[in-house]
């Protein structure tokens, strides 16, 4: 049988659980954005192909 | 709240906590300086950072911070509990236990660190971790409740962030970070101490040795009014460092006067005028102190505006 009346604990477990949900949509927000910053300005960007390049190994 | 009540809640266990309680772990009020000086860090640097790595960097400082406040809260309960000014915390409270305490300050200083060098540069990220420890493990574990010279030292893990700024934006520790860094470093004793005159009873109570406790208010009168003229001296010396420009040249002697007027005020009174007036002259040069190192890192901030806007000297 479902619960019929709402205790103030659930309001409260509630809000937990609202703002642990907006944190980690938040966080992927973030890595989203970070990643088309850093993509889009052209950081340094090698391997991500796997292929090796003289570049990559100059100097080692 | 009396004994009474505390043993009854403490049997009853922690109620459950809302998110809100969780968030006071971190400390917000104490936060919001991080941010605030580790902004001026990142923006006075001679680097310019995108808006949005800029934002995420210091962020991840906030969250790095406040996973400390965390610890700290988990390692210090049994403190807190007794005194007057940090009995509503979360912990003491009973609202969340000493274990959720410590998860959430490991779990989000690993997250705070890691973020802050994959978003901006390793150094930054290093420099974060070396903050979080030393206010966790130095201040917290072992300075706070060992030495009156706890404020001193462990007044560094709050100096950080605008050297984290900085190092955001530049990928290195200079001159002029390592005197923003200083500004904080050596406010916090007169800013504590200040504050330690008129809750002494508290820190008395709880058994930490502040100087006040050890030393007496003598002397913490007299070391008030000695380091508040080493503080003059560190922040007159950035004017002639990069970051320093008229704005910040104009506040910070403004600012000193009136700090070391306050401090040679704390110096000649004696405890029955303290006490008769109820500490005016200390609560006041207390909220003078903040006023001191808020003006002094908006200075610098102004100063690199007008470096933007072409109008610096």
């Amino acid at each position: 049988m479902a619960i019929q009346k709402e205790h103030e604990i659930h309001q409260r477990r509630f809000g937990r659980n609202l703002g642990v949900g907006l944190c980690l949509i938040g966080f992927v927000a973030i890595v989203f954005g970070l990643t088309v910053v850093k993509v889009t300005r052209g950081d340094p960007m090698q391997g991500f192909d796997h292929a090796v390049r003289p570049e990559m190994t100059e100097g080692n | 709240m009396t004994d009474t009540s505390y043993d009854i809640q403490s049997k009853a266990g922690p109620q459950e906590a809302g998110f809100g309680d969780y968030f006071a772990l971190l400390k917000p009020r104490v936060m919001s300086l991080v941010v605030f000086t580790a902004l001026v860090g990142l923006l006075v640097a001679p680097v310019p950072v995108h808006p949005f790595v800029g934002f995420c960097a210091i962020l991840f400082i906030a969250i790095g911070g406040g996973a400390s406040g965390a610890l700290n809260m988990w390692y210090d309960s049994d403190i807190d509990i007794v005194m007057k000014r940090t009995k509503g915390r979360p912990v003491p409270a009973g609202k969340v236990t000493r274990g959720e305490a410590f998860a959430v300050g490991i779990a989000l200083s690993a997250m705070s660190v890691v973020m802050l060098g994959l978003a901006a540069n390793w150094v930054a990220a290093g420099l974060l971790a070396f903050t979080i420890f030393f206010y966790v493990v130095i201040y917290t574990m072992w300075l706070k409740r060992w030495t009156p010279q706890n404020i001193v030292i462990g007044g560094a893990a709050g100096a950080f962030p605008p050297m984290i700024g900085w190092a955001v934006a530049t990928g290195g520790i200079s001159i002029e970070s390592v005197l923003m860094f200083a500004i904080t470093f050596m406010w916090t004793p007169p800013h504590f101490w200040a504050l330690a005159l008129f809750m002494n009873d508290d820190y008395t109570k709880a058994g930490v040795p502040m100087l006040t406790v050890t030393h007496g208010r003598k002397a913490t009168r007299t070391h008030i009014l000695v380091y508040t003229l080493l503080l003059a001296v560190v922040t007159l010396g950035i004017s002639f460092t990069s970051i320093g420009g008229p704005v910040y040249i104009a506040t910070s002697v403004a600012m000193n006067a009136w700090f070391i007027w306050g401090a040679v005020g704390l110096y000649r009174r004696d405890e029955m005028t303290a006490e008769a007036d109820g500490y005016k002259a200390e609560r006041a040069f207390f909220k003078v102190s903040l006023l001191y190192l808020f003006l002094h890192f908006l200075a610098l901030l102004a100063d690199a505006a007008l470096g933007v806007l072409g109008l610096g000297v």
